[in-house]
């Protein structure tokens, strides 16, 4: 018996196992009954790894959204970043060519009415170990001879030490050696401007006696025969007093907007100090317009109106009677008979009397030529 | 002893070698099996056609070369496999208890080492599994499930390559000499 079962024991187990399950399943099957055990053993053993595969998976696919998620931000962040960057950079650029374009409009306009003859420029390098000096694109190619001034639109700001072929060597005003004669607009004291410390200068042999205050500007006198008269050089920021000259500092105008471009004086044409500070000139104001558009703007002779105040058009009109009838006024003889000015001629006999001298403008630029002041650098700014 | 491509059947008893694993391996290897398919075809239904727990029944069975071993690894996964499924206790239990038994009958005369062996045995223990079980659906349940034989030929084929790719896994697991 031992040894049949030792034969046949696996089909034995075999068909002990699938009897035992086919009762199972019977029993099922006729009852209608769970067998509730098996099933709660299985799920008690299996629900634990299942709920571990969940947490692993879960947090392995928050982990890798996360990452996902932050690498992207990651890489949108340094993408808008690069893209600011390039912004700020054009904005730059921009803002660059901008300030080009208006100092060259503003340096052109000025070029324009300067009478002098100049040169445009622009500063391509600065020399070595010094801030006070630097240089041009402009050399002897382009006419530019040693000694000559350079300038800007709101002040001198050298002299050409050096002209070499292709560029040029510029003396700032605030270099120790430069020297150039000034004269303050104000009270006209005469002076020499020197470099102090390569921010500031200060004006040498100013009298002591002269009245210089700080806010006075100084002008080129053109006794140096480098800059024509006229020239802003700068503006007073200390006087103190001493025998026997002023010690006076200056704060330069030619550097106030930086170098970049500049015009050498070719052919000086010198002009008049004027005695109000570049910024406080008086501005013209252009007459408003006629209410239809289509008039013809008339010029003042055509008005019959003269330039100028109402006691500027009554002393003209005195005179022009005076002259009407051969009298000069002031050099007569004391108890000449005096002119009658019962005859005395309207605004426009006046101006017809005076016309030659100013001959009627054409309408539009030239009737602004004969109202307009005369235009100082760096006026108006 | 040496395994060819050419060599399916082993010419005497010596040749035969039983494969052991630790006990461990022995209760987690099915466990993953069945975690695997209640879980992972929650997430991934084309993955719903394997057959995970059947797989490492044939696998320990031609394995390990024993048949009582491999009969009653089949009625436990096969029960447990019953009890996650609305099936009663048993249907499984009883075709996977035969896929068992067969397969470490089996093991013992063929060279189970051999890839294409392996594929061949996975696809015919597969196709075994489902003729017996839709029999005993018809059989015990008194059901009338379609005879899809097309269907179990795909996933047949399917599971087999699987198969053998999870056979070369657990080849790892088992014990060195």
């Amino acid at each position: 018996m031992e040894s049949f079962l030792n034969r046949y024991r696996n089909i034995t187990v075999l068909l002990l196992t699938i009897l035992a399950q086919l009762v199972l399943l019977s029993l099922q099957v006729k009852n209608d009954q769970d067998v509730g055990f098996i099933r709660s053993w299985t799920v008690t053993a299996v629900s634990p790894l299942a709920k571990l595969a969940d947490a692993v998976r879960g947090g392995s696919i928050g982990f890798v959204r996360d990452y996902i998620r932050l690498h992207d931000s990651d890489a949108e962040n340094r993408r808008l970043q690069q893209e600011v960057d390039n912004q700020k950079l054009q904005i730059v650029f921009l803002q660059n060519q901008l300030n080009t374009a208006d100092r060259a409009k503003a340096l052109q306009l000025f070029q324009a009415k300067v009478p002098s003859k100049t040169l445009a420029a622009s500063v391509i390098m600065t020399g070595l170990g010094t801030n006070s000096m630097v240089f041009v694109d402009r050399g002897s190619g382009s006419g530019v001879m040693r000694g000559m001034g350079v300038l800007t639109a709101d002040g001198i700001l050298g002299k050409v030490t050096a002209a070499y072929l292709t560029a040029s060597q510029v003396q700032l005003v605030t270099d120790p050696e430069f020297a150039a004669g000034v004269i303050s607009g104000k009270n006209h004291a005469r002076g020499t401007l020197k470099g102090y410390d390569g921010h500031l200068c200060k004006v040498d042999y100013v009298a002591f006696d002269d009245k210089v205050e700080p806010g006075d500007w100084f002008y080129t006198s053109g006794d140096d025969r480098m800059f024509p008269s006229g020239f802003p050089v700068g503006i007073v920021k200390s006087v103190q007093p001493g025998q026997p000259f002023k010690e006076i500092m200056l704060e330069p105008s030619g550097m106030f907007r930086g170098l970049e471009d500049v015009l050498i004086v070719l052919d000086s044409v010198h002009q008049e100090i004027p005695d109000t500070p570049p910024g406080n000139q008086p501005v013209y104001v252009a007459p408003a317009p006629p209410a239809s558009g289509d008039a013809e703007i008339a010029t003042p002779a055509a008005q019959g109106v003269a330039a100028g105040t109402d006691a500027d058009r009554l002393k003209a009109a005195y005179k022009a009677a005076g002259d009407a009838q051969g009298h000069t006024f002031g050099e007569d003889a004391p108890h000449s008979k005096p002119p009658d000015f019962t005859k005395l001629a309207g605004p426009g006999a006046a101006t017809k009397s005076t016309a030659p001298a100013n001959p009627p403008a054409t309408k539009g630029t030239a009737a602004t030529k004969s109202t307009a002041p005369p235009v100082q650098p760096g006026g108006g700014q | 002893m040496s395994y060819s491509g050419e060599r399916i059947l082993l010419t005497n008893q010596r040749e035969s070698r039983i494969s052991r694993y630790r006990f461990w391996v022995m209760l987690v290897i099915p466990l993953a099996a069945l975690l695997f398919q209640i879980y992972v075809p929650l997430f991934f239904r084309f993955l719903k056609f394997l057959d995970l727990p059947l797989l490492v029944v044939i696998y320990l069975g031609v394995m390990r070369r024993n048949p009582v071993s491999g009969l009653l690894m089949g009625a436990a996964v096969g029960l447990a496999q019953d009890s996650l499924a609305k099936t009663p206790l048993g249907m499984y239990g009883i075709v996977n208890t035969l896929v068992g038994y067969f397969a470490a009958s089996i093991g013992m005369k063929l060279d189970v080492e051999n890839v294409t062996m392996r594929l061949l045995l996975a696809y015919f223990f597969f196709i075994l599994h489902e003729l017996l079980y839709w029999i005993m659906q018809r059989a015990l349940l008194r059901e009338l499930p379609p005879f899809d034989w097309q269907g179990w030929l795909v996933t047949g084929l399917l599971n087999a390559l699987v198969g053998a790719a999870l056979f070369h896994f657990l080849d790892k697991l088992r014990v060195t000499a």
